[in-house]
Parts: C-alpha cells; structure tokens; sequence
C-alpha cells in the first residue's frame, strides 16, 4: 500500500492506496499519521477512496490513530468512503464516531 | 466432467503476514470458477483473512515454523472454509463485545465480529495434537442463478479451458 501526504489549509490529507490490512497496510498508516502528528500536524484528514480492502486490524488503526490525534488536541477525519469500507464501519458502529465527508472542501472547512 | 464439489483446495503456510495475500490469490480464484459474484467474495475473503491473520497471530504467535492450513470444499449448498493452527487453543468466550460502549475505542477485538458477520456459522472446535480448527461456512449455492455459473465454471475449467 502506498500513502501520499499534502497539506491544505492546515489539514494533513493522507491518501492511502489499496489494501489497510494486518502487518502491511496498517503499519504504513500508523507510520504515516505518526510522521504527520511529528510534523506539528494537528488535523488529519485520510482520503479513503483508493482503499480497496480493510479488515480489523486496519480498523484498530484507524481507532488508534483517531484516539491519539484527539489526545494530542487535533481531530482525525475521513474523506470519501468506499461503500465496502462504509459497510465495515457501520456493523462496528465507527460510523458514528468518525466524521465522514463525500467532499475535500467542506471536510477541511470542518476543522 | 467436474462439479462444484470437486471445486477445493488446500494450503498450508508459514505464520507470516504476508502469506495471507498468497491465500486470497487461490481463493479469489477459486470462489470465481465457482460463479460467485464479486461482493460475495470479497465478504467470504474478509472473513478467510479475519481467520488466518488470528490463527498466525493469536494461534501460532507468529513463530517460524508453525503453520497454518487452509481447506475451501463445497458441502450442499455451503461453501466450507476450515483454518487450523498448532497454538495452545482458543476460547471465543473471551472475546469481549465490540459493540459495547466501553469497547467500541479499543484497537482490537473486532476480527471474530466481522467473521460471525459476513458468514453464515463460524465454529472453533479444539485440533486434535494441539490448536484451533475454524470452520466458517455460507450459503452460496442456493440460486438457480449460482448454480448454473458454478456448473459452466466447473466444466470450463474441466475442458481446459482459462481455468
């Protein structure tokens, strides 16, 4: 999986592409978001679209990495989900945790 | 001629990450000859990766040496997908509630849910020398619609066909 990082207005967006599964995908997520909390980012937004598969490990990343951008005083957010990734926040129930754009503008506005 | 039921395989992997893309490969490919439709396997697959990712995990601890099987074989109209590793056993009752309030933040926890969701019965039975043995098993093959892509698929694949 590979994950590109830009900066908008203030917001880190990460852009992962493929898989966020255990030992590879979710380890380069947690790194990535790592790297943007040591740069002095506060707000993440992670672009999900070009995710193709996630599984629970990637979810418990994506608590974690909620959880330790909320404690450091900055917020985590996701941009455009895939129906499939939708479907495995929402039998979870993380749906209602995380805030969810379908659109870049408005989710950086958000922060 | 072959039939669905002849439609299986058997893999048997070192307890490394990386092998769990080796097994969605041949599953993928094989839930295909088998006329699956795409969200299908993708749902079968999540739930295949759920269970080898625990059993190298939490069953094999991730130790060099051990390994994981993997059996898909076609019963009735079930799909039947049983994974087995040599770890010291597993009990699913210990396994709290993702659900529950003071769960739903908690990086882990989730991999048995999503099993139990996306099939239709999910056993841990103990392994006979030591281990877990799960099975995972869904209704798949009960559409006339299925059948008959499963049928074509089977003899595609039997006259040599792209299979």
């Amino acid at each position: 999986m590979k994950i590109s990082a830009r900066n908008v207005g203030g917001v880190t967006i990460l852009e992962p592409k493929g898989k966020i599964t255990i030992g590879v995908g979710d380890v380069a997520l947690r790194n990535a978001v790592h790297e943007a909390l040591q740069a002095g980012s506060k707000n993440i937004l992670i672009n999900m679209a070009g995710v193709s598969t996630i599984d629970s490990s990637g979810v418990g990343e994506l608590v974690s990495t909620y959880t330790s951008t909320k404690n450091r005083g900055g917020m985590l957010k996701l941009l455009n989900l895939p129906p499939k990734v939708s479907d495995i926040l929402q039998i979870t129930q993380l749906i209602t945790v995380f805030e969810v754009y379908d659109d870049e503008a408005e989710a950086i506005a958000s922060f | 001629m072959a039939s669905s039921d002849q439609i299986q395989f058997h893999l048997s992997i070192d307890s490394r990450f990386e092998n769990i893309e080796l097994v969605q490969v041949v599953l993928n490919d094989t839930l295909e000859r088998l006329g699956l439709a795409d969200d299908s396997r993708h749902w079968v697959d999540l739930a295949t990766r759920e269970a080898v990712a625990n059993a190298i995990k939490h069953g094999n601890r991730g130790e060099a040496g051990k390994r994981v099987e993997i059996r898909m074989s076609v019963d009735d109209e079930d799909l039947v997908l049983t994974i087995s590793d040599q770890g010291d056993g597993f009990n699913p009752g210990e396994v709290g509630d993702p659900l529950a309030p003071e769960n739903l933040l908690r990086p882990n926890g989730r991999g048995l849910f999503y099993m139990q969701s996306f099939m239709d019965r999910v056993e841990f039975d103990a392994r006979q020398g030591g281990g877990t043995v799960v099975t995972l098993r869904k209704r798949v093959f009960g559409s006339a619609e299925t059948r008959t892509a499963s049928r074509e698929a089977a003899q595609k694949s039997d006259s040599g066909g792209d299979g």
